[in-house]
């Protein structure tokens, strides 16, 4: 029996234990980021790489997702009914498809250079330079860019949105022949502020999780090359299967009954 | 005479695992003077001075600063500390976003809070301290030579003026004639900010040229300590097994390295 269970509960135990040396480093992450000293150059410059550099990419994906997702429901559903149609867009995109897709997206390009860059910074001793510098290095590297991940995705959500919202109603009026008017107005009515709100909500913990993975899997990247590549692949696949199960609990939360 | 010490390390043990590296240190650095510590790769050395740096927990044993013991202490009285402390790491470990001058005064900049502009004149004059151009100073590190960087990593160290310079193999890697330079520099470095200075490495010029005092760490322990001019004849089997670089003796090289 023992050399079945042994293996089964080691791999436990090391479960544990990396969710606690997580939850461990996320406590001391917030903390520093809500103690001075701040530093706002940085935290300046992090916001233009997450929000500023990500707006093409998550623009991208909001547009050809509100296009298909009226095509599929379209020809899929066989729904044209100019009241449905507008409804299920916005429904769809700002309570679920804009904030996880954008998230995913942003997952990819943010998650894994922030953790090869952290990472390289780890192997190389920059980071043991930075506190011999009298510099505390949570609050250099990692503040800013939890600070920039809150702050920036749910803007950027925000405006894949209206981007999303804009694709679907370009297919609709343009391919599918609604009647524009009509669209524009079943819109307006169709946009809910919990919908939104809650879209929102959930990217900024998404953000959170994005960036937080990046600097944790950067922060203890060990060896070298091989180290940091592995802390990069690391970083970005568990923010991706964070952020799903993360999305489940948050519908359930705002939604379920 | 224990105030006459800036550093005493007393039973300082650390392992990684079942992996003993320090096995009991105990090292004394008597305030405005040189130690250099010798021992292979993978003795201990490098966590040695991370270990008094504060950069890793020792599990057992007493550092004591200036008499004041460090092992242990809250977040603030330890960032108090390390404002004594400037190090030269063994690869430079530059900040490669930043440009030069920025790496110099990050720590007058980023530690002390102090202005930019005065800080640049400051990092501009340590940058001349180790023979550098002003217009070094607007170069990033990746487009310096390692011995630049060398230089480079050497201002920062003595930028903020520290009580306590560390320097980590600060030779490996250079030729022999940048090798005499960094030496060179580093006496004249520490004797500038009238500093107390504690080296690792194992190259044995390098200790004759920085050294006031020297120790040999191995398998964890200092096995032998002294003045650095006795170290031809120091009558340990260790040492001169080290000092003359023989195969046989009673130095057996560990196949891990840390």
């Amino acid at each position: 029996m023992t050399p079945i269970l042994q293996p089964i509960g080691r791999t436990f135990l090391n479960g544990l234990s990396a969710i606690g040396r997580l939850s461990l480093f996320a406590l001391v992450a917030v903390r520093h980021c809500l103690t001075p000293p701040f530093y706002p150059r940085l935290l300046v410059r992090q916001m233009i790489e997450i929000g500023y550099y990500s707006l093409p990419y998550v623009g991208m994906t909001a547009v050809f997702t509100g296009m298909v997702l009226v095509l599929q429901t379209y020809t899929g559903f066989n729904v044209n009914a100019e009241g449905l149609m507008p409804q299920i867009v916005v429904l769809s995109l700002t309570r679920e498809l804009g904030p996880v897709l954008a998230a995913l997206i942003v997952a990819g390009r943010i998650g894994a250079s922030m953790a090869a860059e952290i990472g390289t910074m780890r192997v190389t001793e920059q980071i043991d330079a930075l506190s011999t510098l009298s510099t505390n290095p949570f609050k250099y590297l990692i503040a800013p860019r939890l600070w920039a991940g809150v702050t920036m995705l749910p803007l950027l959500v925000g405006i894949g949105d209206v981007i999303g919202v804009f694709g679907g109603y370009f297919v609709a009026v343009h391919k599918l022949g609604f009647n524009e008017g009509n669209f524009l107005k079943n819109i307006s009515e169709a946009t809910k502020f919990l919908d939104v709100f809650s879209g929102l909500v959930k990217a900024a913990v998404f953000g959170f999780t994005i960036t937080l993975m990046g600097c944790y899997h950067g922060f203890n990247s060990k060896g070298g090359a091989q180290g940091v590549g592995k802390a990069t692949t690391n970083a970005v696949a568990t923010s991706m299967i964070l952020i799903l199960i993360l999305d489940y609990i948050l519908t359930e939360l705002f939604f379920a009954k | 005479m224990s105030t006459d010490l800036k550093i005493k390390v007393r039973g300082l043990k650390k392992a990684f695992g079942s992996n003993v590296v320090l096995d009991g240190v105990d090292l004394d650095v008597p305030r405005g003077q040189s130690l250099v510590v010798i021992g292979g790769s993978g003795t201990g050395k490098s966590v040695m001075i991370k270990c008094i740096l504060g950069l890793l927990k020792p599990d057992a044993g007493s550092i004591e600063i200036d008499g004041e013991e460090v092992v242990g202490m809250s977040a603030r009285d330890r960032e108090r500390v390390m404002k004594k402390f400037g190090m030269l790491f063994q690869g430079s470990a530059l900040f490669d976003s930043l440009p030069v001058w920025e790496n110099v005064a990050f720590g007058l900049i980023s530690g002390r809070g102090m202005n930019r502009n005065e800080a640049k004149e400051i990092a501009l004059r340590k940058l001349s301290a180790v023979g550098l151009q002003p217009e070094v100073g607007e170069l990033f590190p990746a487009e310096l030579s390692g011995g630049m960087q060398k230089r480079v990593g050497l201002a920062r160290a003595i930028a903020a003026e520290p009580e306590i310079i560390f320097f980590d193999e600060p030779t490996t890697g250079l030729d022999p004639i940048m090798a005499q330079v960094i030496n060179e520099l580093i006496v004249t470095c520490v004797e500038m900010v009238g500093a107390t200075a504690l080296s690792i490495t194992h190259d044995m010029h390098s200790l004759r040229e920085i050294g006031d005092n020297a120790a040999m760490i191995y398998q964890g322990k200092i096995v032998w300590s002294g003045a650095a001019k006795d170290i031809d004849n120091s009558g340990n089997p260790y040492v001169e097994q080290f000092v003359k670089g023989k195969a046989e003796g009673p130095i057996r090289m560990p196949v891990r390295s840390f």
